[in-house]
């Protein structure tokens, strides 16, 4: 069984993400912040990485995300946010300089349709 | 057509040279702009040199490497930042590391151009930079002719109004494809935190325009004699609910005379605001006191918590727009990040002064003067 770490602040994003990934027959560890998953990350070792961008900090997965891949650098990364250009800030990884200091592997908005995420999902798993 | 003056800031002749050769005949246009751009190159290098070249001959955009001989390239932008000059700064850096990245953008760098580039990557940066440039002018114009533009406020809050509103469609999708089984109450937990949600929605709705109202200075005040005492006892009364959710005990203590002439809906949302976040930011068992004290001079509110506290960094930045302290204590604590700055802007209509005293695990005591005439 692929086990996915989902990473959000956001208590009902977690719990929704949680029961969706175990719906869809993953395992599912679920954390609150960057420093615990900072923490679960030192012994233990996800097959994809679903994590919030704004936590503690604006940047936290950004940090998170960078962490995870100096670790394991063949681990997927979905950055998951609400922060789109509609809200004044926009990342993508469209370009190679942003692919350089965002280090994922999806940067999704929020709140897109459910079957696009996981089929992402699915997909990075399969690479 | 409109030029536009470029100073390349690197000590690399190669690189220098190459910028030169990739804008000396690049031409921009935007449907918003009637006339197209062109740019200027000049080259210099090292950071000493683009200061003096500031001075004679100020630059729109800079393309600043970060490893220069003397002063390196973050300083150059600490010099733009604190001279406030109107420049636009492109960092060229042989590795993007994402905490100088972090660290340039907080002091002003609009973008990274990672080396080494190709002429096509300069020009897409180069056209983006432009863009940004020109928005931010003619928002500046704007501005200035009294049209506020608060961008940057409403993009806050449409990412604050968007995560509650992602997070209740979440639930009602659950619950649309029964994703917890046919079981109906699976779904019962789900419901009511999307109904959380919403109420915090309105809040943060009903927060806003408060705060439009009292900016726009269109709020209609009708300022008479009010018993205070009395107010305080109908804001503690109707937040009885939240302190017996939180197990917090809210006391009033009120001496002498105190009708002072205010206006009643800007002293309830005073009130309502400072000992809402007295409960919420408490701990269970714990207190709140509030004393009201009237002098020949000035009216004033104590209200004290035995809560958590706010940490001394984040004190002074706790009155501004939509800052909410965000710890390992506030994590799961509602609220709007409007409350204290709604406070703040009617106290200044008043010329009242707030003041804070916390400590972290001890509490907060948040002390108000109103003059009296």
């Amino acid at each position: 069984m692929k086990h996915i770490l989902i990473v959000d602040d956001d208590a009902d994003c977690l719990f929704q993400l949680k029961l969706q990934m175990s719906n869809l027959g993953y395992s599912v560890t679920a954390l609150e912040s960057q420093f615990l998953a900072e923490e679960w990350l030192e012994d233990s070792e996800p097959d994809l990485a679903i994590i919030d961008l704004m936590m503690e900090t604006e940047d936290s997965g950004f940090i998170l995300s960078r962490g995870l891949k100096n670790k394991y650098p063949d681990v997927p990364v979905v950055i998951l946010t609400a922060v789109t250009p509609e809200t004044g800030l926009s990342f993508d990884l469209q370009t190679s300089d942003s692919q350089q200091w965002i280090n994922a592997d999806q940067y999704i908005e929020k709140g897109l349709h459910q079957e696009t995420l996981f089929a992402r999902i699915e997909q990075l798993l399969k690479l | 057509m409109v030029q536009l003056k470029v100073l390349v800031v690197d000590d690399e002749p190669g690189i220098r040279s190459g910028i030169s050769r990739a804008l000396e005949r690049f031409v921009v246009g935007y449907p918003f702009m009637d006339e197209d751009i062109a740019y200027a190159v000049t080259e210099v290098n090292s950071g000493e040199e683009a200061i003096e070249m500031f001075k004679v001959d100020k630059p729109d955009i800079v393309l600043l490497d970060n490893k220069l001989p003397g002063m390196d390239g973050i300083e150059v932008l600490q010099y733009i930042n604190n001279h406030q000059l109107d420049i636009e700064v492109m960092m060229i850096t042989s590795f993007a590391s994402l905490e100088l990245a972090v660290k340039a953008t907080n002091i002003g760098a609009y973008d990274f151009v990672p080396k080494p580039f190709t002429p096509r990557e300069l020009r897409s940066s180069i056209e983006n930079i432009t863009k940004h440039l020109f928005l931010k002018r003619m928002t500046r114009k704007m501005n200035r002719e009294g049209r506020q533009i608060r961008f940057q406020f409403l993009s806050i809050l449409s990412h604050e109004l968007k995560t509650p509103l992602n997070a209740v469609e979440g639930y009602l999708n659950i619950i649309k494809e029964r994703q917890a089984g046919e079981n109906l109450e699976n779904y019962d937990d789900m419901v009511n935190n999307a109904m959380q949600r919403i109420k915090g929605m309105r809040k943060l709705i009903m927060d806003f325009l408060d705060l439009t109202q009292i900016e726009s200075g269109k709020k209609a005040r009708e300022v008479r004699p009010l018993d205070m005492a009395q107010i305080a006892n109908n804001s503690i009364d109707s937040l009885s609910p939240l302190a017996i959710q939180m197990e917090v005990k809210v006391e009033l203590h009120c001496s002498g005379d105190l009708i002072v002439p205010f206006d009643q809906d800007d002293i309830e949302i005073i009130l309502n605001n400072l000992i809402s976040n007295a409960i919420k930011y408490n701990k269970p068992g714990g207190k709140v006191i509030c004393r009201l004290e009237k002098s020949p001079d000035s009216f004033d509110i104590l209200i004290r918590d035995t809560g958590i506290g706010i940490p001394e960094d984040d004190q002074e930045k706790l009155f501004q727009e939509f800052v909410r302290i965000k710890n390992a204590n506030t994590r799961h604590i509602a609220g709007s990040g409007l409350g204290l700055s709604i406070v703040k802007k009617i106290l200044d209509y008043y010329d009242g002064q707030i003041k804070l005293q916390s400590e972290e695990n001890i509490g907060s005591t948040f002390s108000i003067s109103l003059p009296v005439q």
